[in-house]
């Protein structure tokens, strides 16, 4: 659910990470801080534990500058992943124009990314809206680590509407931006 | 689509400044913020905070929802109320319609009393303009939306995420 403030032309949209415990949402959103330049981006907010577990939710407004005269804001948030955390996952999900569902590529994984991309499907359900409506992107992450699946498999078992999907590492960048950019580009050109 | 955008026009944003105004100046608190339930700043009033706001304003959707989500599990619909103290500075949280916080920042120079006093009558005051602009979204006129977001906004729009979006 965008805000267009016609009065003050601004433009808000709200882009959610979703996926399993650990899989690198967190690193994804503080790549990006880390990488935009510092007049583009707010206060990056972590809500997490002291295991450095997200709790409640991370929060980073970017802006992206005018576009035909409006000022367009991205809010990006990721959800915590732990099963039990799952009141938080809805209330983030509120409003959502952009979903990016990070999967974890290790085989042990396997299991995690299927029920958590499940649970976005009944969370999402609870909004009355589904992911053929909503711009969507998946994103196979931990590329670089040992015993992962192939992409072939991931795909077949995540993704079989073939929903624009991308490799990364997102400890090193790799895939990070390529995700976000399917889908920030998916969310704008729903506006018009 | 089946989702409706949420937007605010002229007349709306001035009739809700306007009011936002009335509470800062007779409740003489220091900012007055309004905020949608998704945590999307709609507008604000008062002294210029040295918060990033946009943080704010998604951390204040999210302690409503989590309060919201407490006051189910004691028997409650919602708090349609927050009070936050603190002991230089204070903030009152207050709902208006179904998806809008209202959120005034005072400190010493005024009491909780006062706020909540005036707090009521700004709800008042917004729910008005607020069903109206409900009203308007439902009845949109088609060509409004469409003259500003064609393909055109599309194009401008997708060059500046690349511009914005690279390693």
């Amino acid at each position: 659910m965008s805000l267009i403030n016609y009065s003050s032309r601004e433009i808000n949209v709200k882009i959610v990470y979703y996926g399993p415990g650990l899989c690198g949402k967190t690193t994804n959103i503080q790549y990006i801080y880390e990488k935009v330049s510092p007049d583009t981006k707010g206060k990056l907010i972590t809500l997490a534990t002291e295991m450095d577990r997200t709790l409640f939710f991370d929060f980073l407004p970017l802006e992206l500058g005018k576009v035909k005269g409006f000022r367009t804001r991205f809010h990006l948030y990721t959800v915590p992943g732990q099963v039990y955390y799952d009141a938080s996952r809805k209330l983030i999900l509120r409003g959502v124009d952009g979903i990016v569902f990070v999967a974890d590529s290790q085989q042990s994984r396997y299991d995690a990314n299927i029920e958590s991309l499940y649970n976005l499907h009944e969370n999402l359900a609870e909004y009355n809206l589904n992911l053929d409506e909503i711009p969507f992107a998946i994103q196979y992450n931990k590329r670089d680590l040992p015993e992962i699946i192939s992409v072939e498999d991931l795909e077949q078992e995540l993704n079989p509407k073939k929903f624009p999907s991308f490799e990364a590492v997102a400890i090193k960048g790799t895939g990070v931006f390529d995700t976000l950019k399917a889908v920030a580009k998916s969310v704008l050109r729903n506006l018009s | 689509m089946v989702r409706t955008n949420w937007k605010v026009f002229e007349e709306d944003y001035w009739a809700i400044n306007t009011t936002m105004k009335e509470l800062l100046g007779n409740s003489n608190s220091t900012s007055v913020l309004l905020l949608d339930k998704t945590g999307q700043l709609i507008s604000s009033v008062g002294e210029e905070p040295e918060f990033d706001m946009h943080s704010f304003a998604s951390l204040c959707a999210a302690d409503f929802e989590a309060n919201a989500q407490l006051a189910q599990l004691i028997g409650e619909k919602d708090f349609s109320t927050l009070y936050h103290q603190g002991s230089n500075e204070s903030m009152y949280l207050a709902r208006v319609e179904q998806n809008i916080i209202l959120v005034v920042l005072f400190d010493k120079r005024t009491t909780l009393g006062l706020v909540r006093l005036r707090v009521k009558k700004a709800v008042d005051n917004l729910n008005v303009v607020i069903r109206r602009l409900y009203d308007k979204l439902e009845y949109e006129n088609e060509e409004l939306t469409e003259s500003e977001f064609d393909e055109e906004f599309a194009a401008e729009a997708e060059m500046e995420i690349d511009s914005l979006f690279s390693d």
